[in-house]
């Protein structure tokens, strides 16, 4: 695990967004746990490496298409984590005036063309967004994140494909966290790697520990400053791991606790809190400020969000116009 | 200045004129480049527009229809051909579970104004997987506009309409209408969606016909009007959102409706058409029970014989009148 001589602020800011995600998540287990939270919901704890290393490589008016478990695609991408946490308890404030849900969860005006209930199902709208950006020429780019199961959809396939002829301003990361809900990713695929995929679309794959931020960030700034030139999309896969279950339902009969303890002593957030630290740039008991300060905003979002008003139910039929 | 034009040649017009006036329209679909599209809409408009605009794509359904939904969330107004009706089966997830629902389930901040246009219908002999008409699956959808005009006035002006709509619109064009001809304004204009029109004027039966089903309504009403029966068609000409009213004041008028359409009769448009007419104080007007000629229950069959079999033919918009009168 290396710096790459990035500015110490940046380091710090990346550090404390995934602290943010972190806090984010626990927090809505937690509301969840308590009963507070009508609806369903999909954890990424111990996957926040990728959506930090990824869009921190990206500009503020770049776009991303997220996935149902998207909660740190989207704070990573720089959404108000109240507006999020309004979205999540289903109320008017929220992102998407609480019709959205955890699942749908969009911060357009931040570049986050949405969260998808559907396997795969932003993958085809990415290589729209890449089209949009090479007809109006406005030097943006666009990260579809998806997961190991979405790789063996149909949609993946034609997507990566057309945005390969076309050579599109989209970068394709997966994020392999080895369970397509309880099927392993080494019975649902022959390859060894997602990436090896590219091959056949003739564009660059590359696998990279997704559980090392600065290994992504460095990984994702290579492919976005490729798609920016005007070379083409990338295959980007991560290897992470997602701690919790699939969502709620999930009973975890299809792993281990050794497996999970293994993936967790490669914790993101610890790596990087003993990279920083070892090399001076945050002080002793400063990693935990940094932790209670995101707690604090999570808090600060639930009190916002708790307080804000329901959807009036006269308002069921707003922005339907067929 | 109005000058007669095909059905085809009104199409191509409207994404002519569109592309002129906005550089944010986009064509995409498969073989609609050099090829000029399956059924020749799209002839001239590559070299025209160049590759850029024009996009000839891969056999990807899913992606082309997802590649138009990104493309209209970010600027574009992209207008993407899906060759055949059937093959919008390849496309049902990203149309209906993406286009249709993305500006509601992110609360109005986003949307979507793309155009899928695509052939529908029998006649051809291109047999079951080539020749559906599939539009009350579309109706049936929140957040879909679905389209189909009858003649070629109304495919420009309603074309023209759904590419500056800021919706996703699903705009039918019946492939024997392709060739039928009529006086088209040659300048740009829009037609409003969801407004039906008479298209004739009469006074003891009313017939709502759909698409395809319009010009045979209006064959079987020259063909009643020598028998002394004067009959009025109505076309919808948007099927989501539905013109009612101007459906139920035909009813009004004449107490006597048969409703045509070509799509397989269970649950078709008709079925819908129909329910209105009976949820309506036009029901009191009804001096006979409401008649449904829909599509037959059965895939559309290859043979010439058998395939006519299957769809309302002018015959039988005849018989059908014949029967509401005698009720």
């Amino acid at each position: 695990m290396k710096t790459a001589s990035l500015p110490t602020e940046r380091l710090r800011a990346m550090l404390a967004t995934m602290l943010l995600i972190r806090a984010f998540e626990e927090k809505a287990e937690e509301l969840y746990g308590l009963g507070r939270v009508h609806g369903t919901m999909h954890l990424s704890i111990g996957q926040e490496a990728v959506a930090v290393g990824v869009c921190e490589a990206l500009r503020p008016d770049d776009y991303i298409l997220s996935t149902h478990r998207g909660h740190g695609h989207c704070l990573a991408k720089g959404a108000d984590v109240r507006r999020m946490m309004a979205e999540f308890l289903g109320k008017e404030t929220g992102y998407c005036r609480g019709r959205g849900g955890s699942m749908h969860i969009a911060d357009v005006e931040g570049g986050n063309l949405g969260a998808n209930g559907i396997v795969g199902g932003g993958l085809p709208i990415a290589t729209g967004v890449g089209l949009s950006i090479q007809v109006r020429g406005s030097g943006q780019v666009c990260v579809a994140f998806f997961g190991d199961g979405a790789a063996n959809e149909g949609a993946f396939h034609e997507s990566v494909n057309l945005a390969s002829i076309w050579d599109l301003p989209v970068v394709f990361v997966c994020e392999n966290n080895q369970y397509a809900m309880s099927m392993p990713v080494r019975q649902s695929m022959r390859v060894e790697r997602v990436s090896d995929r590219a091959c056949a679309y003739g564009i660059p794959g590359r696998t990279v520990d997704g559980m090392d931020v600065l290994a992504v960030f460095e990984a994702a700034s290579e492919a976005v400053e490729r798609a920016r030139a005007g070379g083409g999309p990338t295959l980007l896969e991560c290897v992470t791991y997602r701690y919790r279950g699939h969502s709620k339902s999930d009973r975890q009969r299809y792993r281990t606790r050794e497996e999970v303890a293994r993936w967790r002593a490669q914790d993101p957030i610890e790596r990087l809190r003993r990279l920083l630290e070892e090399q001076g740039l945050v002080q002793p008991g400063e990693f935990d400020a940094l932790a209670a300060a995101a707690r604090e905003q999570v808090e600060e979002a639930v009190r916002f969000a708790e307080a804000s008003p329901e959807p009036d139910p006269s308002t069921l039929l707003e922005d339907v116009y067929a | 200045m109005t000058r007669e034009l095909s059905y085809a040649e009104a199409v191509r017009e409207a994404l002519r004129q569109a592309m002129e006036q906005d550089p944010g329209v986009v064509l995409l679909g498969e073989d609609i480049g050099t090829y000029g599209g399956a059924f020749g809409v799209t002839d001239g408009l590559l070299e025209q527009f160049g590759p850029e605009r024009v996009r000839d794509t891969p056999i990807s359904e899913a992606a082309i229809t997802g590649c138009a939904i990104g493309a209209a969330l970010t600027g574009l107004r992209p207008v993407l051909e899906v060759q055949f009706m059937d093959f919008i089966t390849l496309c049902m997830e990203q149309l209906v579970l993406q286009a249709a629902k993305i500006r509601y389930m992110f609360g109005g901040k986003a949307q979507v104004p793309l155009v899928l246009r695509t052939p529908a219908g029998a006649g051809t002999g291109a047999a079951a997987q080539h020749s559906e008409s599939l539009e009350a699956w579309f109706v049936h959808v929140p957040g879909l506009k679905v389209v189909a005009p009858s003649t070629p006035r109304d495919a420009k002006g309603l074309l023209l309409a759904s590419i500056r709509d800021p919706n996703p619109v699903v705009f039918v064009e019946h492939k024997l209408l392709y060739r039928t001809r009529g006086p088209v304004p040659e300048e740009p204009y829009e037609l409003p969606l969801g407004r039906a029109e008479v298209k004739r004027e009469g006074t003891d039966v009313t017939v709502v016909a759909t698409s395809g089903m319009v010009p045979r309504a209006l064959a079987a009403a020259d063909r009643l009007a020598e028998e002394g029966v004067s009959v009025e068609v109505v076309d919808p000409r948007t099927l989501r959102p539905l013109d009612t009213d101007t459906i139920l004041a035909s009813v009004r008028k004449t107490g006597r409706v048969v409703v045509v359409y070509e799509g397989v009769k269970t649950l078709g448009v008709g079925a819908e058409i129909a329910a209105r007419i009976a949820e309506s104080d036009a029901l009191y007007h009804l001096q006979a029970p409401v008649v449904r000629l829909g599509g037959a229950e059965c895939p559309i069959p290859y043979n010439r014989n058998l395939e006519r079999a299957a769809v309302p033919q002018e015959e039988d918009v005849v018989q059908a009148v014949r029967q509401v009168l005698a009720a």
